[in-house]
């Protein structure tokens, strides 16, 4: 696995799709949590789909099939398309795993990872393409309004 | 009978780069013989060694997952469309 350091726009993280992902991984603890995000035309993100973990697992995740399938086609009603999966990761960093690089078959897609080891979630983005790892710069809701997540 | 099939990303390769392609077949199965005689290489991804759907390919034929229906033995109308979703996971 490979890491690539370069500067790109910063996705937009609005804050129902921030508190979402981040409130789905805390009600899925002590296993994984995971679901896709609908973007639009012009890279934004609209909707999280907060989707079953079929592996049940704290180290593992698949998504639903059948939910990925509906989410898809929501997406598609609305004139987005799936272009981001997000999952936690319960006792590890927010960076790709192994598995998660080896499981990445969709270039274009974005990475998402929240992680629930530290006292607060943090969540972090990546590109993954044949293997490369690229992190994407988020900007999460407290930076958009110009204070931290704590309201200081 | 004709049926669009929609491709995900990974499979288009297979197909020039198209998100969708037209396919023939009274069931599964057969569609997925015409999509390799169509496009080499693209049927034989969605199989397993044994014959069978590979664990990592979800395909629904509608808004049903085939699984639930016949697996390959399911049966195709005319004008259905076939949408393939492979496994979304990591750790």
């Amino acid at each position: 696995m490979t890491v690539e350091a370069v500067t790109l726009p910063a996705v937009l993280v609005p804050r129902d799709v921030h508190d979402a992902i981040v409130n789905h991984a805390r009600f899925c603890t002590p296993q994984e949590a995971c679901g896709l995000v609908a973007v639009d035309g012009a890279g934004q993100l609209r909707m999280a789909y907060c989707l079953t973990n079929i592996e049940a697992s704290p180290t593992n995740y698949t998504l639903d099939p059948t939910e990925h399938y509906r989410a898809m086609r929501h997406a598609e009603r609305h004139g987005w398309e799936i272009g981001a999966v997000f999952h936690s990761h319960v006792n590890s960093a927010a960076y790709p795993s192994q598995s998660d690089v080896a499981g990445a078959l969709e270039p274009a897609w974005l990475y998402l990872i929240v992680s629930l080891r530290g006292a607060e979630p943090e969540l972090r983005g990546f590109h993954i393409d044949h293997g490369t790892v690229t992190e994407a710069q988020l900007a999460l809701p407290s930076a958009w309004h110009g204070r931290r997540a704590n309201g200081t | 009978m004709a049926l669009k099939v929609r491709l995900p990303t990974i499979l288009r390769p297979y197909a020039r780069g198209q998100s969708t392609v037209e396919a023939k077949g009274s069931t599964m199965r057969e569609v997925i013989a015409d999509l390799e005689d169509r496009y080499p290489g693209l049927g034989s991804q969605l199989l397993a060694d044994d014959g069978n759907l590979h664990p990592f390919v979800n395909v629904f034929l509608g808004d049903e997952d085939i699984r639930y229906l016949d697996g390959l033995a399911t049966a195709v109308g005319a004008g259905t469309e076939l949408s393939i979703i492979p496994a979304v996971a990591g750790g």
